[in-house]
């Protein structure tokens, strides 16, 4: 159910990020979401985008190093609070969430949360017994 | 194992023999020296030696040093003790440390250098039925062209690769069947990377053993570099000073190297004394070259410290062996007053499982010294989790103040983004000479 997302080592340097989203251009990838972290000597870029398997190959063939992890897709409303209520889900069962980023969808009424914890299946199974629902990887191809 | 060799009669000579055999060659030595060299002549009658002084090798102790500062000072032609037209090639050192060291050779001391390398060769376990791939530089640096010569002794078909191009080098590897590699340890390395990234393995590359010097290196390296190009991994020691490679090789017992004697007679002296040290005891290397006629060098202060070892080796040869260098007294760092190797760095990555791919930053700022160590981000332990790599980062400087008794600041970063020229890796930037 869960859905892959591509961390990118970035060196902490002046425009550093823009050959790798340049690279997804070109090969005609699309990002929906990203997020980075960083220090003073390094960034991750994580990102979620249509195409994983190309991006995947491009960022590879371009000697960038590069880790592809399952992370949990849920859509909730957007509205104020909705994201309060999932993340209240993980707390009540005691799942401990490592970073979120959230992203809007074009058309519909909806916000989508990429949410990394240790035990997906858990996270996934909590979140929907609460009546939230989840994206898939054909899911972000579609949006 | 049946052992070979390619001069029985020198690599297994009675020990007794063989100072014999150095003696009578010291005493000539210092005649051809004293008589042809202006600048040695002057150290020797400063210090109230004369060639008539010295009557075989206990009499070594009365030689004045050569250091690399004498080669410097006497740069280009002052330690030369043959005419011109009677050498055949210059080799010179990498001048990053400052001025450029030529060496000269006539075609006797380029025929003994070779002959020391085809001893190497085939403690390695090579004979004319190897083919040997040669990807030490070529040129001015004595590694491509010592192997290369070493090589046509044996009788190797030899592939003059010289460094870089990794592809090409696999792509002959595996089309032309080479079966012995003869490059720098951190371009091995990098072979295997090579290899790896491209999905082959030790059973897709027809290797056997390679011959790795120049440049030091641990026996984590070495582990590493066995599993993955699936060889035997031989060391060979040597500086341009003194010939190139091959003053000292590795066999088949790998407890240390056996030195060519019979041409260079090695001394460990107490490094800041200049005293004599028994055998056995560490210190720093010291060479006299024998039969060297161009650029013969008596004691040579090599300022690598290690060890010498008489005990019998397995091998039959009766050389004597040196311990790996712990590295060059010149290689050794001062960092807030702690004496830091870059081999130490190396072992607290490999046993880490980083590959040893780093760089020492020092610099000085408000008069305390910066220690930063960059190290190579490796596929297998990179994570999307900024948490992780932080603690990567600590846990590496905690290992590495564990073993030097400072502590660096650690800074992962992407592969391959430490340089790497001409195989020979970058290791240490030291901002403070600057000042």
């Amino acid at each position: 159910m869960a859905i892959k997302q591509i961390t990118v080592f970035v060196e902490n340097k002046q425009g550093a990020v823009v050959p790798i989203t340049d690279t997804l251009a070109n090969h005609n990838v699309n990002i929906r979401a990203l997020s980075i972290a960083e220090t003073n000597d390094f960034g991750i870029l994580r990102l979620i985008v249509n195409d994983e398997a190309l991006a995947e190959k491009t960022l590879t063939d371009e000697g960038y190093l590069i880790k592809v992890t399952e992370v949990v897709g849920v859509k909730i409303g957007d509205a104020p609070g909705k994201l309060t209520a999932a993340l209240e889900v993980l707390s009540k069962s005691d799942i401990n969430l490592e970073y979120l980023y959230a992203f809007m969808a074009r058309t519909e009424k909806h916000a989508y949360v990429v949410l990394r914890v240790e035990d997906n299946a858990k996270a996934e199974a909590a979140l929907e017994a609460a009546g939230f629902h989840l994206i898939t990887d054909a899911d972000i191809c579609k949006l | 194992m049946a052992q070979n060799y390619y001069q029985k009669d020198r690599e297994t000579m009675p020990v007794e023999d063989l100072k014999k055999l150095q003696s009578e060659k010291l005493v000539k030595q210092v005649k051809h020296v004293y008589d042809n060299v202006e600048y040695y002549r002057k150290l020797m009658n400063e210090k109230g030696v004369k060639p008539e002084d010295i009557h075989g090798i206990e009499d070594l102790h009365k030689l004045p040093f050569l250091t690399k500062a004498d080669l410097r000072d006497a740069y280009p032609y002052g330690l030369l003790a043959k005419p011109i037209e009677d050498c055949v090639r210059i080799h010179s050192t990498s001048g990053t440390t400052g001025r450029r060291v030529v060496a000269f050779y006539t075609q006797n001391d380029v025929d003994l250098w070779e002959d020391c390398c085809a001893r190497a060769i085939v403690a390695a376990g090579g004979s004319n039925k190897d083919v040997c791939q040669v990807a030490y530089g070529y040129g001015l640096f004595t590694g491509g062209s010592g192997l290369h010569g070493g090589s046509h002794k044996v009788g190797c078909l030899t592939l003059p690769m010289s460094s870089g191009n990794t592809d090409r080098q696999i792509q002959f590897m595996t089309d032309l069947n080479a079966t012995i590699l003869c490059c720098t340890p951190s371009y091995a390395a990098y072979i295997g990377e090579t290899l790896k990234e491209k999905g082959m393995g030790p059973n897709d590359i027809p290797l056997k053993a390679g011959i790795f010097g120049a440049e030091p290196w641990t026996e984590e390296m070495r582990r590493g570099i066995e599993d993955t190009l699936g060889i035997k991994a031989y060391d060979i020691y040597g500086l341009t000073e003194t010939s190139g490679p091959g003053v000292a090789f590795e066999c088949s017992e790998q407890t240390g190297m056996h030195i060519n004697e019979d041409h260079f007679l090695a001394e460990i002296i107490d490094p800041d004394t200049g005293e004599v040290l028994p055998e056995g005891e560490k210190g720093e290397l010291v060479f006299t070259a024998l039969d060297k006629e161009a650029f013969p060098l008596l004691r040579y202060r090599t300022r690598d410290i290690c060890v010498l070892s008489r005990k019998k080796c397995s091998c039959g040869r009766t050389l004597i062996k040196m311990a790996k260098p712990m590295g060059r007294t010149d290689d050794m760092l001062i960092i807030r007053g702690v004496n830091v190797f870059p081999s130490q760095i190396e072992t607290v990555l490999l046993n880490e499982g980083y590959q040893p791919n780093y760089q020492i930053v020092v610099d000085r700022v408000n008069n305390t010294d910066t220690f930063e160590v960059n190290v190579e981000m490796t596929p297998e332990m990179f994570t999307d989790k900024l948490s992780d790599i932080l603690s990567m980062e600590k846990n590496l400087a905690n290992s590495m103040k564990i073993m030097l008794g400072i502590n660096p600041k650690v800074h992962l970063v992407a592969p391959k983004s430490i340089v790497r020229s001409e195989g020979k890796a970058v290791r240490v930037i030291d901002k403070r000479k600057l000042v």
